[in-house]
């Protein structure tokens, strides 16, 4: 009966071109509508993680430069922008959106270089999904009065924007879009290790011909950051990162007049009933912590098993992680591509020490690693104790705990019990128990029976140590108006 | 029921896992993204030839379109030099002694369509006759459709009895079991109706008959090999697998077998474990692999239409 004469068959290499890329060698401080060279003189270079080579040098920028584009955006919002009005502002907005659709594909694969994303995500989800951010606040600018019926709306002013590494444009666009169909001026700052893409957003907006000043990019550390979050000419700071970080912002500005909203680190719960489809809560499981290498702030790091289905769970777990192609982030069959930093690779081989000198059981997938670049193994970790570091701190890799659970008030109290509060999945068949989840559970986002799912028309944002303030959906209009 | 079945707890079929489609048409989209290259395609394609089971099941069959086909299920395309034969030919069981004689010592199997094919709407004494005498006649393969209609009412007992009766009428002869899944309509009552024919004793499970839209989208077929995997962790034991109706791009076919490889990995890629139910698939897979030595692609009158 057992006639296996197995048949050894895999895939060929499928690279994505980067032919058709433009990248300059050096990139200088978008302000004023202008390139200017940073008033240090000072680049550092952006690199590959993928292969550890240089892609670019990139402008620091120093607190004189941020002083620049902050006169350039002040002058550009009582000159220019806030009297413009909102449907030209929309067609600006409306013009980046398809400026972006248009140079999809080359966004995409630099956003792959850059952040060592697999080209399937930046290609499927993270472009696609800023032009439609884009789209969708355009659509809102001309409405704002009746976005908030009865109630005078106007806008800030300035903007300061600090964006983090792990969804580079996305992330500008989150920011960008609202802020500027709200009448608002921005400055953005990337991150020091993706900076490319926002870059490239500069000559996209400069091909737009948004009027200058309505958008100035500079680039650079963490005291480029400070030097936007302590200028006194800024009304609103929005920052996605770090929850250490944001708790310093969060002091540098108390006693000042600047709003501000705060999207930061999470340690979410993906939680699968007994009753839930399993083989498409195994998806969701996977989707929950590798989507992105793990580096997603809302991903489903603590997976809770109901007792009765743990092992089934976890034995398909594993099957699937093997089905996984991790490598090479522009073969267009990765799916998951290269850690975005020797430094946070080094974090997460920290977390997988600790895991693993604590004693816990630990599985990786069989696959092989490239030779250069920062790559790191799924894996998971199993029966892992509440009180544990690899439970309580966010990991930001490709490191799932896993918990079993018997009863529906165990689950929610361990659920929610962390200092974070951005996400939440859970997975069962039956609708009354996914309401009284979501009601249950604290969490800015509680996913059912999915995970990882983004719309520019559906607000995000954290409880507790996870941030405040929404963005995406009139929320994230409402946090651009006064 | 078969004597490697004996040992196995029946489950109750009331209860089986549920399926969510939006998580399956995901799941079956990211499959679709593959990108398929260079000499895994060719390898891939040849596989694709050597799984099909060639089928004409029309009212309208003549002898000599079954030798015809025949004759083309062992020569494929004379001008692409190892050019792998079909898993088999499917055909009604009045024509499988002409398929059986015609095939002569080949490789190839002769499949038979039975009990009441397509509906299945006969007493079962019916159909375990059509199946006899189809075996009988030589048949390796015996393919038999379920009675959906017990099945949507919840007789679900109906259903498995009626398989196992065939499986017995079978006797060396390997049994697929049609669900017909078009008219099951569920994704939840595939997978039910996958679990029944696998405990009840076959050792195939298909999607179609090919006369009911729709037929084997990949939604359908990956709930089957998630059943059938589902089914080997328990018991260990491999059950085959064949979509049958509306493949006919390579490109298509190849997302299927990279489907079988994701699921239930590459023990399975065989055409013993793997087949698929297909008249026009062959030629466009034959033209896409001419495609590949020659740099261009040719008409379909290159191409034979048995």
């Amino acid at each position: 009966m057992n006639k296996n004469q197995s048949t050894k068959w895999n895939l060929d290499p499928a690279p994505e071109s980067a032919g058709h890329v433009q990248l300059k060698t050096q990139y200088e401080l978008f302000i004023n509508g202008k390139w200017e060279k940073p008033n240090s003189g000072k680049y550092f270079d952006s690199i590959n993680p993928a292969n550890e080579e240089k892609l670019a040098s990139v402008a620091h920028a120093d607190e004189n430069d941020v002083d620049k584009a902050v006169k350039a955006a002040r002058h550009a919002y009582e000159n220019v922008w806030s009297k413009l009005s909102g449907k030209e502002r929309g067609k600006y907005l409306f013009r980046i959106a398809r400026l972006i659709q248009e140079k999809a594909r080359e966004f995409a694969v630099i956003e792959t270089l850059d952040g060592g994303k697999s080209i399937r995500e930046s290609r499927d989800i993270d472009v696609p999904l800023a032009a439609n951010h884009f789209f969708y606040y355009a659509g809102w600018a001309d409405k704002l009065e009746y976005a908030f019926p009865n109630r005078p709306v106007k806008s800030l002013g300035v903007a300061g924007q600090i964006i983090p590494w792990n969804f580079p444009l996305l992330m500008a666009a989150w920011k960008i879009a609202p802020a500027l169909a709200a009448g608002n001026t921005v400055v953005l700052k990337p991150s020091e290790t993706t900076s490319l893409t926002a870059l490239k957003l500069a000559e996209l907006i400069e091909e737009s011909g948004l009027p200058a000043g309505v958008v100035n990019i500079v680039t650079g550390y963490g005291d480029t950051g400070s030097a936007i979050v302590n200028h006194p000419d800024i009304n609103k700071i929005a920052f996605t990162g770090s929850t250490n970080v944001g708790k310093m912002i969060q002091k540098a500005i108390a006693g000042t007049d600047k709003k501000l909203t705060l999207e930061l680190g999470g340690k979410s719960a993906n939680i699968i009933f007994e009753d839930a489809p399993i083989d498409q809560a195994v998806e969701g499981i996977v989707n929950g912590i590798f989507f992105n290498q793990g580096h997603v702030c809302c991903a489903g790091s603590r997976l809770f098993v109901q007792e009765g289905v743990a092992e089934t769970v976890i034995q398909k777990l594993k099957d699937r992680m093997d089905t996984l192609y991790v490598g090479d982030p522009m073969d267009k069959n990765t799916d998951i591509g290269a850690i975005n930093s020797k430094k946070q690779l080094e974090t997460i081989s920290k977390y997988i020490q600790i895991g693993i000198q604590d004693g816990n059981e630990i599985y990786q997938s069989n696959c092989a690693l490239p030779s250069n670049g920062y790559f790191c193994k799924p894996t998971l970790f199993i029966d892992v104790a509440q009180s544990s570091q690899l439970v309580q701190e966010e990991i930001f890799g490709p490191v799932l705990t896993i918990q079993t659970f018997r009863t529906v008030d165990e689950v929610i109290q361990k659920a929610n019990n962390t200092p974070f509060g951005l996400a939440a999945g859970v997975w069962t068949d039956k609708g009354s128990k996914i309401f009284n989840l979501t009601s249950k559970l604290r969490a800015g986002v509680v996913w059912a029976n999915t995970y990882n799912k983004f719309d520019p028309t559906s607000p995000f944002g954290g409880y507790k140590e996870s941030g405040f303030g929404r963005e995406g959906g009139l929320h994230g209009l409402e946090a651009y108006l006064g | 029921m078969s004597t490697k079945q004996k040992d196995i707890q029946i489950p109750d079929f009331r209860f089986t896992p549920t399926i969510d489609k939006v998580g399956v048409e995901e799941r079956v989209a990211r499959i679709q993204t593959r990108s398929i290259k260079g000499e895994s395609k060719i390898q891939g394609m040849k596989m694709v030839l050597n799984m099909i089971d060639l089928t004409t099941l029309e009212g309208k069959d003549t002898p000599g379109k079954v030798k015809q086909m025949c004759y083309k299920a062992q020569h494929l395309h004379e001008a692409y030099p190892d050019c792998p034969t079909v898993a088999a030919v499917c055909v009604y069981p009045s024509m499988v002694k002409i398929a059986k004689e015609a095939l002569g010592n080949s490789n190839v199997k002769v499949a038979s369509v039975s009990t009441a094919f397509p509906s299945g709407q006969a007493p079962r004494e019916v159909k375990i006759m059509d199946t006899k005498f189809a075996v009988e006649q030589g048949a390796d393969e015996i393919d038999m459709v379920i009675s959906r209609g017990k099945f949507l009412s919840g007789e679900y007992n109906f259903v498995f009895d009626e398989i196992a009766a065939i499986k017995e009428a079978c006797g060396k002869a390997r049994l697929k079991v049609i669900l017909e899944t078009g008219e099951l309509v569920t994704l939840d009552n595939v997978r039910k109706a996958s679990e029944i024919a696998m405990y009840a004793g076959a050792d195939f499970i298909k999607t179609s008959t090919g006369k009911i839209q729709p037929a084997a989208t990949m939604q359908v077929t990956y709930v089957m090999l998630m059943a059938i995997k589902d089914y080997f962790n328990k018991t260990g034991i491999m059950i085959g697998m064949k979509p049958a109706g509306g493949i006919s791009t390579s490109k298509l076919a190849l997302h299927n077998l990279l489907m079988v490889k994701e699921t239930l990995g590459e023990n399975w890629l065989d055409n013993h474990w793997f087949r698929f139910g297909a008249s026009s698939l062959a030629n466009d897979v034959l033209m896409q692999l001419m495609k590949s030595k020659t740099g261009v692609y040719q008409s379909g009158d290159y191409f034979s239409l048995d």
